[in-house]
């Protein structure tokens, strides 16, 4: 499938870029913490402080290789990181004023290294070796781009036709365009690494010839397929899968995606917010989104909700679909209410009763469904590496499996719901840093050999 | 990359951001997590007689929101024992020998003093000495620092006392409580100085508590007048840099103190002269990690430029200061403001200032929000464009009367 990228303008991003005004006034909030706290909120450890005083003083190509030293996709962190919830979370000034907006700032150095070309980086101690990474999402690029700078002979194998894997496929354009997430692409790339497309490593006899080529393996597969939710009329034409639905903004023609007047959307986490937002820039004039809970246990942030209440998108609070209706499409949603039986409404762990004759029908055209990806296990299991709960268990400091050699980052390590690209740069990074440690010592360079 | 590495007056240091004598340099644990951060070269705390200290020392002014545009102290020279400053000093150098160690001087006008004292610093294993004649406050009361700096004569006599105990390389730091740097910088090189350093501190009175009426800072009550340091001086540091450099009668290199906070600034000091600089207020207000972005930021420049050596810079403006005498005169070529509408806010912060305070040639056509400057009535004097907040609204376009005419050209003959 190839890349719509003619939708970046279609969906245009929501949140404009500061100008270069407002930029300096917001870089010349910033205290310029000495150990400050904002950097601890971030899992790549960006310092902060620095780039928002390189913006400050004018100098936003050396801003951006301050990010991108720590984080080498930081375009796409500067949109779609929790910074709330993160470095902003963390921000001094929460005290006295309000926090300084350093994602917006982060985008400001970026989009300048976008514009202008990406600064050299920072020169790391080099080793000797050869890593195969699978997956070129966020954790996959971001150990094969560490791993480059090291000078280590990296190549990538990946199912699809594009890296950046979910930051390509399954971010709404309107929060990351999609030539942001390609620029990043292209910016490892040019740190040497080798991108192999449409490989898909999923027999045991590939994996071996992998081990017996490398001197590590990264896996990097993010998380899997949405699972079946198991109610009557799911497989009913109109119904879809969240992640499937964002794809196809990201590799059709917008036109040929028809969702109708009614939309409704199941879940409430922030993937919902994503699928009711993006049915409403489809054309969908009532989307409502339907949670089994109430608002307190919602599970998106809130800054999302906000975003999606915005659009016009109606939350129906304590309702959950039992059957979705249709002869030969989806026509209706049959629900019922819900109520906690015990606890606290806003734990997500309170058992619900449903309450009796409750019942009532939604019409709808479309149904999306937003309720989590799965874990990732089946890569673990295929190449015999111990996972515990489904998910792949690693080193927590080298993220070395049970097999040596072979590292798990990102998604397919995430326990379910916290997945962030931050977190996969943050793990692809630090398993970098681990293979380093591990090959200089085997395998010294030689005096005067050329590599990477 | 570019080579940021320099030779100043014999000394080589890896690069040309050095710490200036104060606070910074007190001690062997700071100057090592200097060096550690990047810095090329430090300057000791400077070394005298032990002196007693008092408290508070130190005074600030804010401007728009932003701390300490200037800083004032009454701090005096090291108050610690020499014999622990020295042995500080060795160490250090033997730990980093590849960094610039200089180390300030002050002692009392005698020369069997410096001479001894020269020597013992000289043990040391330091590169260089710089004798701060240059402290405006507390020590100029005892004959010592400005008080030196301010009398071209005693600052040719004891530098000619330090210079003749020494082979080390002598950086004489000079005071700017004078009306022209150049007498004094000559006698400083005709005294044996193999290079100059500038500027050490403006006396200053920082303010007054308006609740208590005590100045600021205040010792009890009581206040001092003190020097004067930070970014709101670089000005009149870039004036007498570049006035020193430009004297046929000064042929030694310079090292360039006062403001300077980032790269740029320093960047400056080179184009006006400065081989080398030295950062004080910056550093005490960030910490030592702004060489980072010192290093990186002048590395880029220069590469971005095509120059591969700090020294490239260094004096490259300093011809563009001259007399005023022969800037071109009004009558053959001037600037003229242009508003440009499409950026202009509506602030009328340029028709008020023009109004006001220049020559009354900027209107307000009823039919628009953005002024319009009067062409044929503007002087090109520039506070329209320096007072609008707009980056590049208001441009200063030069009219070119084809011909030169200077107060050179108007003067009479010499008699
Ligand atoms: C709708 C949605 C919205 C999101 N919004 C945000 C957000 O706002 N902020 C945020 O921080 N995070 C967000 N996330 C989470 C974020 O996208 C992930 O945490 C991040 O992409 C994880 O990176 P990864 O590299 O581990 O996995 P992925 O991005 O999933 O990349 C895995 C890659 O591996 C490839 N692959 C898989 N199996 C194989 C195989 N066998 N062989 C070869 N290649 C293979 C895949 O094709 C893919 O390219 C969102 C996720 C979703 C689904
Ligand atoms: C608190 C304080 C103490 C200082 N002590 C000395 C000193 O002992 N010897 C000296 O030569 N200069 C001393 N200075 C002056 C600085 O070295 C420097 O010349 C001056 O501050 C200008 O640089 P700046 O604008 O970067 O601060 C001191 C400055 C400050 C602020």
């Amino acid at each position: 499938m190839s890349l719509a990228l003619t939708n970046d303008t279609k969906l245009p991003e929501v949140v404009p870029p500061l100008t270069r005004r407002e930029a300096t006034d917001e870089a010349l909030r910033c205290y310029y913490c000495y150990d400050a706290p904002c950097i601890t909120g971030c899992p790549t450890r960006i310092d902060i402080p620095r780039f928002i005083h390189q913006i400050a003083t004018g100098d936003l190509s050396q801003a951006a290789r301050t990010i991108m030293d720590a984080n080498i996709l930081g375009a796409t962190c500067a949109r779609i990181c929790p910074t709330e919830a993160l470095c902003e979370a963390q921000c001094v000034r929460v005290q006295d004023s309000r926090a300084v907006s350093i994602g917006r700032l982060q985008r400001v150095a970026m989009d300048h290294a976008m514009e202008h070309g990406t600064p050299a980086l920072p020169q790391l101690e080099e080793g000797r070796g050869r890593v195969a990474v699978i997956g070129a999402g966020p954790a996959g690029m971001s150990a094969a781009a560490h791993l480059a700078r090291r000078g280590y002979a990296v190549e990538i194998f990946e199912q699809k036709e594009e890296g950046g894997g979910l930051d390509t496929y399954g971010i709404v354009s309107y929060r990351e365009p999609m030539r942001v997430s390609l620029f990043e692409v292209e910016t490892v790339r040019k740190l040497g690494v080798k991108f192999h497309f449409g490989r898909k490593i999923d027999a045991l006899q590939d994996f071996r010839t992998l081990q017996e080529q490398y001197d590590a393996i990264v896996v990097a597969i993010g998380m899997g397929k949405v699972p079946k939710w198991g109610i009557p009329g799911e497989d009913l034409p109109g119904v879809y899968d969240a992640l499937d639905l964002v794809e196809q903004t990201k590799t059709r023609p917008l036109s040929d995606i028809t969702l109708g007047p009614h939309v409704i959307v199941v879940g409430a986490g922030n993937t919902a917010v994503d699928a009711a937002t993006c049915a409403k820039r489809l054309g969908a004039s009532d989307v409502s989104i339907l949670y089994r809970r109430g608002e307190a246990a919602m599970p998106a942030y809130r800054y999302e909700y906000e975003f999606a209440k915005q659009d016009g998108v109606i939350y129906r609070w304590w309702t959950m679909p039992i059957a979705i209706e249709g002869a030969s499409r989806v026509e209706a949603v049959r629900c019922v209410k819900t109520q906690v039986r015990t606890g606290d409404p806003s734990d997500r762990q309170s058992p619900l009763d449903i309450i009796p004759e409750s019942e009532f029908v939604l019409p709808a055209d479309t149904i999306i469904l937003a309720i989590g990806q799965e874990k990732n296990a089946g890569i673990g299991q295929m190449i015999g590496a111990a996972t515990h709960r489904g998910r792949v268990v690693v080193n927590e400091s080298t993220y070395e499996t049970s097999i040596k050699n072979v590292y798990a980052v990102g998604d397919c390590l995430a326990p379910f719901g916290e997945a962030m690209v931050v977190q996969a740069v943050a793990d692809g990074k630090m398993a970098a840093q681990a293979i380093h440690e591990r090959l200089r010592k085997t395998m010294a360079p030689q005096k005067g050999e050329k590599h990477g | 990359m570019a080579d940021l590495s320099v030779d100043f007056a014999g000394i080589h240091s890896p690069n040309p951001f050095w710490l200036a004598s104060g606070p910074l340099t007190n001690t062997q644990y700071q100057v090592m997590k200097a060096f550690d951060e990047g810095w090329g070269g430090a300057v000791w705390k400077t070394v005298g007689e032990p002196v007693i200290n008092v408290s508070s020392r130190l005074g600030a002014i804010d401007y728009g929101g932003r701390r300490m545009m200037g800083l004032n102290n009454i701090e005096l020279i090291s108050d610690r024992p020499l014999d622990d400053n020295l042995r500080e000093i060795a160490e250090v150098k033997r730990l980093y020998p590849g960094n610039a160690l200089v180390v300030s001087m002050m002692f009392e006008s005698v020369a069997s003093v410096w001479r001894d004292m020269v020597k013992r610093v000289e043990d040391t294993g330091a590169d260089g000495i710089e004798l701060n004649f240059g402290c405006p406050h507390g020590m100029s009361e005892r004959g010592m620092g400005s008080i030196v700096g301010q009398v071209p004569e005693y600052t040719e006599t004891i530098t000619r006392y330090a210079a003749q105990a020494t082979s080390l390389p002598v950086i004489v730091k000079l005071t700017p409580n004078v009306t022209d740097i150049r007498p004094p910088g000559r006698s400083a090189v005709s005294g044996g100085a193999g290079a100059l350093s500038l500027i050490n501190t403006i006396n200053s009175v920082m303010g007054v508590d308006l609740n208590t009426w005590r100045p600021l800072p205040d010792v009890d009550g009581q206040g001092s007048h003190g020097g004067y340091c930070g970014p709101a001086v670089k000005p009149i540091a870039l004036h007498m840099l570049s006035s020193l450099y430009n004297d046929p009668g000064i042929r030694v290199p310079l090292c360039g103190i006062g403001g300077i906070e980032t790269w740029r600034d320093a960047a400056e000091f080179m184009l006006l002269g400065a081989s080398v600089v030295q950062v004080c207020t910056a550093a005490m207000h960030y910490g030592f990690r702004i060489i980072h972005e010192m290093t990186e930021g002048l590395n880029d420049y220069l590469t971005e430029r095509g120059l591969s050596r700090v020294a490239d810079l260094v004096g490259q403006a300093a011809p563009r200061i001259g007399g005023w005498k022969d800037l071109r005169l009004s009558t053959s070529f001037q600037v003229v403001a242009h508003i440009d509408p499409a950026t202009c806010i509506g602030c009328n912060l340029c028709v008020v200032a023009c109004d006001d305070g220049a020559h009354q040639c900027i209107d307000r056509p009823s039919h628009q929000k953005a002024p319009v400057v009067r062409e044929e009535d503007c002087v090109g004097c520039n506070l329209c464009s320096l007072v609008c907040p707009v980056p590049g609204c208001i441009a200063m376009n030069p009219v070119d009367k084809g011909y030169i005419d200077t107060w050179s050209g108007h003067e009479l003959p010499a008699q």
